[in-house]
């Protein structure tokens, strides 16, 4: 047999598997209780929330989930360690440990007065108590520790990159590097240079890592039983952020005379332009935090609601028809993955060549 | 009659989730009819000069996505009011 008709049937077979594999990971979340009605909404956000033990599936009645440290630090009682599992029973109830406990939705909470468990912000959902000692919750949770898994990841897959191409000077590519050389050389000749021009390798190290950041964790998320990292309003915002940093930092006279002194306009639209501008600075990394954020969670949201109208209806007919829609969804994630990767990555570079943007222009007002 | 029909109406609805079902649909409207504009010109553009297919594709891609992430973000803003 041809090398050529190996793979494709070798690939039939793993596409046509990847109906089964839904159907297994995501199946075993029936209710607990049998008789109960089957709550859509609770095993949506359960699928794209964040938690403290990271749940792969039920097997029958067995809970497959590793539960994750609960690092909590406080100004009385300092840095205070143990595993969710003392919080939280096999069968799922709640435990008490340490004055600590869960609330229904999975959330740590004091059984203390006096206490209040901080994250990055007050928990909305208690009541706020003045005066009321705050325990900061710097846990790992679910999205932390695919964080964690997904930089293992990177470092596993380019250390020997790098490796290959100093071992390897001047010769061809082998093995992995030659699968990442074509699209590295894609992001410095498509993206970083038309967009920057000559100081592209100085941004260059970001937009790699960014592109590949977002993409494998993208594709992490895709399987089942893996965590929502970039649907995760924090982690975008924080890549977000970097992206904001480096252009307000590497923005040079040019850049900063546009914004705040917009020229070949007439005076009396300097007023409105300035605010617009300054806004403008801000809501474009915002802009490209809310459209990864939306577009994964979106994807994920989709997947999960068509699998979920199987466990609606009961019927096989619907989830033959949900499970084959499903795929096609996923399909369009995969693809959505790199796509959304890919516009940041552009985006970021257009920003940066915005703000390092050397060029000799005549003005109407002639300043420059 | 009409009236306490209408009355009743008024007691039960939930404005918040029609607010965002009906933002959500003119949200889809918006997106669908903007992404099928560009995907029309960019289609019409390869087709008078297939060489520059390349390009014209990258740049449909990237019109796309822009206008994708305009549309997601009214609809994240739905999302928030229907939970608020």
């Amino acid at each position: 047999m041809s090398v050529k008709l190996l793979t494709s049937k070798l690939l039939s077979i793993f596409l046509a598997s990847a109906l089964f594999w839904h159907f297994e990971a995501k199946a075993s979340d029936e209710g607990h209780g049998g008789e109960k009605n089957f709550d859509i909404s609770t095993m949506i956000f359960h699928h794209i929330g964040d938690a403290h033990e990271w749940h792969f599936a039920d097997i029958g009645d067995t809970h497959l989930s590793i539960s994750l440290p609960v690092i909590l630090f406080s100004s009385d009682r300092g840095l205070e360690t143990f595993s969710f599992s003392s919080l939280k029973a096999h069968d799922g109830h709640a435990l008490v440990h340490q004055d600590y406990s869960i609330d229904h939705h999975g959330k740590i909470i004091s059984t203390l007065p006096g206490r209040e468990i901080f994250a990055f912000m007050p928990d909305a959902h208690a009541a706020h108590q003045e005066g009321a000692v705050k325990v900061y919750n710097i846990s790992i949770t679910k999205n932390i520790a695919s964080l964690f898994l997904s930089v293992l990841i990177l470092f596993a897959v380019f250390i020997p990159v790098a490796k290959g191409y100093s071992k390897r000077k001047g010769s061809a590519p082998k093995g992995i590097q030659s699968f990442f050389e074509p699209i590295v050389v894609f992001i410095r000749d498509e993206i970083a240079l038309p967009n920057i021009g000559a100081k592209s390798d100085r941004y260059m190290p970001f937009l790699l890592t960014v592109f590949f950041f977002i993409w494998f964790n993208n594709l992490l998320g895709l399987i089942p039983g893996g965590a929502n990292l970039t649907g995760n309003i924090a982690v975008t915002f924080s890549l977000a952020f970097i992206t904001l940093l480096i252009t307000v930092f590497s923005g040079n006279k040019d850049y900063w005379m546009h914004i705040l002194w917009t020229p070949g306009i007439p005076m009396w639209l300097r007023p409105i332009m300035l605010p617009v501008e300054l806004v403008g600075i801000i809501s474009k990394p915002f802009s490209l935090m809310v459209r990864l954020f939306a577009n994964i969670t979106a994807g994920h949201v989709i997947i999960l609601s068509l699998l979920g109208l199987t466990f609606i209806f009961k019927s096989i007919g619907v989830g033959v028809a949900a499970t084959l829609f499903s795929t096609v969804m996923s399909l369009l994630e995969l693809f959505v993955a790199i796509l959304q990767a890919y516009v940041f990555t552009l985006l970021s570079a257009m920003y940066f060549g915005q703000a390092t943007a050397e060029h000799e222009h005549d003005h109407a007002d002639g300043h420059h | 009659m009409l009236n306490s029909i209408f009355a009743l109406l008024m007691e039960v609805a939930r404005f918040d989730v029609m607010g965002a079902g009906i933002g959500a649909g003119l949200v889809t409207l918006g997106a669908g009819l903007g992404i099928g504009k560009i995907g029309g010109s960019a289609v019409e553009g390869i087709a008078r000069q297939p060489e520059a297919s390349g390009k014209i594709q990258g740049a449909m891609i990237v019109a796309a996505a822009l206008i994708e992430g305009v549309a997601l973000f009214a609809a994240v803003i739905c999302f928030l009011i229907m939970n608020k």
